[in-house]
C-alpha cells in the first residue's frame, strides 16, 4: 500500500481514474436534478468524444514520440463507419445500446486496419514521415467519404462510388450520401457510453505505457539507438502504439458521429486534427489528465465565451497564450508543489 | 513579469466565471423571441451577416409599428453542424420562442432536427437543402431518406426544385443544344441542384455533354472545368453554385475565348455587386433568382436603400429572404392579433410549443399569402417547401433585367 501512494506514476493513473469518475458522477446529478443549461447538456458527448481523441493522440505524440497531423482522419473513419453500421442494424438490433457498442467497434477495427495500412511502410523510416503520410491521409479520407454513397433497402447495402446511387427499391433510404454526409442520422450515443469509452482508453493506455512492451516504445521514443542495441524492434513496438492510438481515435469518432444530427466528410479536416493536437500540447504530453482537462475545457470554451459575440475567439486565443504561461510558469509549479506535498515528496524519492 | 501573468490569470478566471452566472435572472417577457444560428465568422460569413442584417432592420421595422414586439437574437455557428447545435441550445436557454433557422444547409440539417424534437417552430431564410425539410423524395433515387419535419419551414426555394426549374427553362426556351455543367461536388447545395438538373435533364432529353466539378480546396482555379466544357463544343454552361467561384469560371471563359451562353441559379445572385469584378464579364449572364436589389417596387427600394445606409452594401438574396422571413411570421400572427390578450396587451410567456402549432396552422392555411421582397403571393404547403415564381433575369449593361 505504501508503495502504492508512493509510486509517482500509479498514484497519478489514480488519481486521473477517480476524477474522470466523480466528475461523471457530478454532471450526472447534476443533469438529473436540472441544473445543467442545454447547451452544456447538447456537449456532454461531444465533450467525451474529443477526450478519447486527446488520449489517443497522446499516445502517439506523448507517449510514442512521432507527430500525427491526420488524426480527424482516424476519427472521420470510425464516425462513418459506426453511423452506417449503427444505421444498417436499426432494425435488426432495437437496442440502442448494443448497437453503439457494435457500431464502436466495428469503427475501431476499420479505423485500426487504417492506421496499419499507414503504419506498415512508414513507421520503418526514420524522421517525420508519419507526419507528412497522416497530413495526407486526413485529406485522402475526406475526399474518399464526400465520394461515397450508400444506400439501404430491402436487398441490403448499396455501395456506390463517384456517381449517385440508381435504382434502389422503394421503401428503401440513402444512409450516406456524397457531399451531404449522412444527413438523417440518429442520436444513440449517451453520457454514460462516453464515460464507458473514457475509462476503457484509460485502461488500455495506463496498461500498455505500464508494461514490457510500453517500456519499450518510450525507450524507442528517447534513445531509438539504444533500444536497437538492446534488441527492441522498433517497427514492431511503434506499430502497436499507432495501431492502438488509431482504433481508439476510431470508436470516439463513432461515439462523436452517433451524438450528431448530420456528419459531414468535412468536418475531420486538418482543423479538427490540428484542434486535438492543440488539446495534447496544452495538457502536457504524455501527461493524460492533462489532455483531459484540456479537451474538455477548450471544448466548453467557446460556447462560455458566446457572450463576448464576436471576439469570442480573440479571447479563446488569449486564454490559449495564458494558459501556455501559466502551466510553465516556475512560480505556478512550486506553488502546487507546496499544495500537494505528497506529490512532491514522492518526485524526492524518485 | 510573473506577477503581471498571475492577475491576467485572475482576471480571465473571475471573467468567466461570471459569464457562467451572467442571465441567471429572468425578467417578464416584453417581446417575442426570435433566434437564428448562422455563421458570423468563416468562410461563409458573408451569407450570415446578411442574414443578421436584415433581419435586425425588419425587427427594428415591426416593433417601430407599435403592434407586437419581437427581440432578436444571432449566434454564430461558422457553418458548421456541431456548433449550431451548440448556438441553437445557446438559444434555446435565452428561452427563444420562434427560430428563424440556420443560415446555411448543413447546420441547418442539424439543428432543424433539434426544433423538430423541441416543438420549436422553425422557418429558416436560406437553408434549401431538402434535408433541412424532410419527407422530400431523392432527385435520384426516389426514396425518402429523411421523415418528415412538420414544423420545417422554407423562404427560399428548395434545392431540386431550382435544378428542374432551371432545366425546364433551359428546355422551353431552347436556350442551348449542348450543355456544359461545372458544380461543387463537396457541397450540399451545389450538388442538390446538379442532381435535380440532371434529373429532369435527362427527362427532357437535354444533351449534357461536359460535367465537370471542383471542392471546397480546388475553387480557385477552373481552367481544367473550363478547358473541358470548350472541348467538348458546349453552347451553354450550367452554374449551379455561389457568385464568388462563378465570377471565376467567366473570367477563365473571357481569357481562353470561350463564349457559351452561361445560367445560373439563385447562388449567382450577388455577382454584380462582388468587389473587383468587372461587370463585362458578366454580360448575358442568365439566372433564375427570387430577388432582384434594382427592382423598381417601393418596399424593395425602401430596403435596399435603409440596408445600404446602415451597412454601406447592396443586400443580396439571402438578405431579402431574412427580411421576408420576419415580416412572414408578422404575418402569420394576424400582426400580433393572434396573441393578443384581452385587455389588449400581448401574451409574450406563450410557450414555444403552443407558439409552434399555432404558426403551423398558421403557414400552413389555405387563404395564407404572404407578399415580400422575394415574392408575391407566396404560400406554404404541408411539405414545408414555398411555392413563388422564380424571376428568370439577365445581366445587361451591368444590371437584371426581366426574361
Amino acid at each position: 500500500m505504501k508503495k502504492f501512494l508512493t509510486n509517482k506514476s500509479t498514484f497519478s493513473n489514480y488519481m486521473t481514474y477517480a476524477g474522470v469518475v466523480i466528475a461523471f458522477i457530478i454532471l450526472t446529478i447534476m443533469g438529473e436534478a436540472g441544473g445543467l443549461s442545454s447547451t452544456m447538456k447538447g456537449q456532454l458527448v461531444p465533450v467525451c468524444a474529443y477526450v478519447v481523441m486527446a488520449l489517443s493522440l497522446n499516445l502517439t505524440v506523448g507517449v510514442m514520440g512521432e507527430l500525427s497531423l491526420g488524426h480527424a482522419g482516424f476519427m472521420s473513419v470510425g464516425a462513418f463507419s459506426g453511423a452506417v453500421v449503427a444505421s444498417a442494424l436499426q432494425q435488426a438490433i432495437p437496442s440502442d445500446g448494443i448497437r453503439l457498442v457494435i457500431a464502436m467497434v466495428v469503427g475501431a477495427i476499420l479505423a485500426g486496419l487504417v492506421g496499419i495500412v499507414i503504419g506498415v511502410p512508414v513507421l520503418r523510416l526514420r524522421g517525420d514521415y508519419l507526419a507528412i503520410v497522416t497530413l495526407a491521409f486526413g485529406e485522402i479520407i475526406k475526399s474518399i467519404v464526400t465520394n461515397l454513397y450508400i444506400g439501404i433497402d430491402a436487398k441490403g447495402l448499396h455501395f456506390s462510388f463517384l456517381n449517385p446511387l440508381e435504382g434502389l427499391e422503394a421503401g428503401g433510404r440513402m444512409i450516406m450520401n456524397g457531399p451531404m454526409g449522412i444527413p438523417g442520422n440518429t442520436k444513440i450515443s449517451t453520457f454514460t457510453a462516453g464515460f464507458i469509452l473514457i475509462i476503457i482508453t484509460l485502461m488500455i493506455i495506463f496498461n500498455l505505457v505500464n508494461s514490457r512492451s510500453g517500456r519499450a516504445i518510450m525507450a524507442l521514443r528517447d534513445n531509438r539507438i539504444a533500444a536497437e542495441s538492446v534488441g527492441i524492434n522498433a517497427t514492431k513496438y511503434k506499430m502497436m502504439g499507432f495501431v492502438t492510438s488509431a482504433a481508439l481515435a476510431g470508436a470516439a469518432g463513432t461515439l462523436f458521429g452517433m451524438s450528431q444530427n448530420a456528419i459531414i466528410a468535412s468536418k475531420f479536416d486538418f482543423n479538427t486534427s490540428i484542434l486535438v493536437l492543440v488539446f495534447v500540447v496544452l495538457g502536457g504530453l504524455g501527461r493524460m489528465w492533462g489532455s483531459i482537462i484540456a479537451a474538455a475545457a477548450l471544448t466548453i470554451l467557446p460556447e462560455l465565451l458566446r457572450e463576448f459575440s464576436e471576439y469570442r475567439m480573440l479571447i479563446y486565443a488569449i486564454v490559449l497564450i495564458l494558459v501556455m504561461l501559466i502551466t510553465n510558469n516556475p512560480g505556478l509549479k512550486n506553488l502546487f508543489g507546496k499544495l500537494i506535498p505528497r506529490r512532491k515528496g514522492a518526485a524526492e524519492n524518485e | 513579469m510573473k506577477k503581471f501573468a498571475k492577475v491576467i490569470a485572475l482576471l480571465t478566471v473571475l471573467m468567466l466565471a461570471l459569464t457562467c452566472f451572467v442571465g441567471c435572472g429572468k425578467e417578464e417577457a416584453t417581446a417575442l423571441k426570435i433566434g437564428i444560428t448562422g455563421p458570423l465568422t468563416g468562410g461563409a460569413a458573408i451569407y450570415g451577416n446578411a442574414v443578421k442584417n436584415a433581419a435586425e432592420i425588419a425587427v427594428e421595422e415591426v416593433n417601430a409599428l407599435g403592434k407586437i414586439q419581437f427581440e432578436l437574437k444571432v449566434e454564430d455557428d461558422a457553418h458548421d453542424a456541431e456548433k449550431a447545435v451548440n448556438a441553437y441550445n445557446t438559444l434555446k436557454d435565452w428561452d427563444m420562442q420562434i427560430f428563424m433557422g440556420s443560415v446555411t444547409s448543413t447546420p441547418g440539417t442539424a439543428t432543424s432536427k433539434e426544433a423538430n424534437n423541441d416543438g420549436i417552430f422553425y422557418l429558416t431564410p436560406s437553408a434549401s437543402s431538402t434535408d433541412v425539410l424532410g419527407g422530400v423524395a431523392n432527385a435520384i433515387t426516389g426514396t425518402v431518406d429523411i421523415a418528415r419535419k412538420d414544423n420545417v419551414f422554407q423562404m427560399c426555394f428548395m434545392d431540386p426544385n431550382q435544378g428542374a426549374a432551371s432545366a425546364n427553362y433551359i428546355s422551353s426556351q431552347k436556350l442551348g443544344t449542348k450543355i456544359a455543367v461545372i458544380y461543387k461536388n463537396d457541397d450540399n447545395y451545389s450538388t442538390g441542384i446538379y442532381n435535380s438538373f440532371k434529373a429532369e435533364a435527362d427527362k427532357l432529353k437535354l444533351d449534357i455533354v461536359s460535367t465537370t466539378t471542383f471542392t471546397e480546396d480546388t475553387k480557385t482555379d477552373f481552367s481544367v472545368q473550363v478547358a473541358d466544357a470548350k472541348a467538348k463544343g458546349a453552347d451553354l454552361v450550367f452554374l449551379p453554385m455561389y457568385y464568388e467561384s462563378a465570377a471565376l469560371i467567366l473570367k477563365e471563359a473571357k481569357d481562353t475565348n470561350f463564349a457559351p451562353k452561361f445560367f445560373g441559379v439563385d447562388g449567382m445572385d450577388g455577382i454584380l455587386s462582388l468587389e473587383g469584378f468587372d461587370k463585362s464579364l458578366a454580360e448575358d449572364v442568365m439566372l433564375l433568382t427570387p430577388f432582384n436589389a434594382d427592382a423598381e417596387d417601393a418596399t424593395t427600394k425602401a430596403f435596399v436603400a435603409k440596408y445600404k445606409e446602415k451597412f454601406g452594401e447592396i443586400p443580396n438574396q439571402f438578405a431579402a429572404d431574412a427580411y421576408d422571413c420576419v415580416y412572414a411570421i408578422f404575418a402569420a400572427l394576424k400582426e400580433g392579433d393572434a396573441l393578443k390578450n384581452e385587455d389588449g396587451s400581448y401574451n409574450y410567456g406563450v410557450s414555444a410549443e403552443d407558439l409552434c402549432k399555432m404558426l403551423v396552422e398558421a403557414f400552413t392555411a389555405e387563404d395564407f399569402t404572404y407578399t415580400g421582397l422575394t415574392g408575391e403571393n407566396m404560400t406554404w404547403g404541408k411539405d414545408g417547401a414555398v411555392t413563388k415564381t422564380p424571376k428568370g433575369m439577365v445581366i445587361k449593361n451591368g444590371v437584371y433585367v426581366g426574361m
